[in-house]
């Protein structure tokens, strides 16, 4: 499997994945159990992209300045700041800890 | 009446362009993070047009970051895991765009939380319509175009760590994902699925401890743990 492979399969099944919902009637997937699931999964990819965005290094855990940057959105957006102002200062936290030799 | 129509009209263009631009901007960061994960510029721009959905792109390359191209089913499978709740998204939007094949699919790869959000958050469907389409027409131009210039940006910064973009993606997802925790149950959720990813990512290849974390939402969501009783 080459990149070019890769690309073209994730995106053709992504793009499949919100055709479908004009396909298919209202009624079989708006029941309560498929929405809540399909609502946690979301919750759950997300949370362990994060996890893992914020502390994998390959298959190493490494705590470095992409934790305190982290915990920087964190406060952002616990405060309603707008997402990208969030973005923005989570990359300079991170820039600015690793300038100063601060943080890896 | 036509007065009525301008208030709405102009309300949802707002609405949709306050939502659309810093959306738009923020493909500069997917764009150097791709071509820093390995992707060639067109394969990034590729990527942004075909597979339009932040979060699916942004779960691809960060698994091909980690474990290249021999990660590249668990790549396809989170950013595909990830992209089933456009699906939803569609579901909701579907009386909303219409009748007609061409519009029905030009919608379909419009359909992303943007887009989703603005229109949902209009009165009228007049003010939904105007909502998704300028929503996610505006991001699809931005976006594509940010995307490029990140990728040729990407080319020139080298390590992007430097500048410290890794951290921005995982501020992004948190972005993502903030506006969902709004009950006990996705919060017990996000905090399980991240322990369990961060705990399984030393002992199994890059990507699938991520899906092992996606096992935990289908758990609680078909057994309700943590529900609100009602």
């Amino acid at each position: 499997m080459n990149v070019w492979t890769i690309i073209l399969v994730a995106a053709i099944l992504v793009l499949a994945l919100k055709l479908v919902g004009y396909l298919v009637p209202q009624s079989l997937i708006e029941k309560p159990t498929p929405a809540r699931v399909l609502g946690l999964v979301t919750v759950a990819l997300l949370a362990a992209l994060i996890a893992v965005q914020t502390l994998a290094v390959g298959s190493h855990i490494v705590v470095d300045a992409r934790v305190p940057a982290v915990l920087l959105a964190a406060g952002l957006l616990a405060i309603r700041a707008p997402f990208i102002v969030v973005i923005v200062a989570a990359a300079v936290c991170a820039a600015v800890l690793r300038m100063l030799g601060w943080a890896a | 009446m036509a007065r009525s129509n301008d208030v709405e009209d102009t309300t949802a263009w707002r609405a949709s362009l306050s939502v659309a631009i810093p959306v738009a901007l923020y493909g500069v960061s997917f764009g150097a993070l791709s071509v820093a994960s390995g992707l060639d510029v067109w394969q990034t721009s590729v990527l942004s047009l075909l597979m339009f959905s932040g979060g699916s792109q942004f779960a691809l390359i960060g698994v091909l970051a980690a474990g290249g191209v021999a990660a590249g089913p668990s790549a396809i499978a989170a950013s595909t895991l990830l992209g089933a709740r456009n699906t939803l998204y569609a579901i909701r939007m579907s009386p909303v765009i219409g009748r007609g094949f061409w519009r029905r699919a030009a919608a379909g790869h419009l359909t992303i939380d943007e887009s989703t959000a603005v229109a949902t958050s209009q009165p009228t469907l007049r003010g939904q319509r105007i909502g998704f389409w300028v929503t996610g027409l505006a991001i699809f131009i931005g976006w594509n175009l940010m995307t490029l210039a990140g990728a040729l940006l990407g080319d020139l910064l080298g390590d992007v760590s430097r500048y410290g973009l890794d951290a921005a993606a995982a501020a992004a997802f948190l972005g993502l994902l903030w506006p969902r925790l709004t009950a006990l149950q996705p919060v017990v959720v996000a905090v399980a699925a991240a322990v369990v990813a961060a705990v399984l990512t030393p002992w199994l290849p890059p990507g699938i401890p991520i899906l092992a974390a996606a096992v935990v939402a289908i758990l609680v969501g078909v057994f309700d743990w943590w529900g609100r009783r009602s």
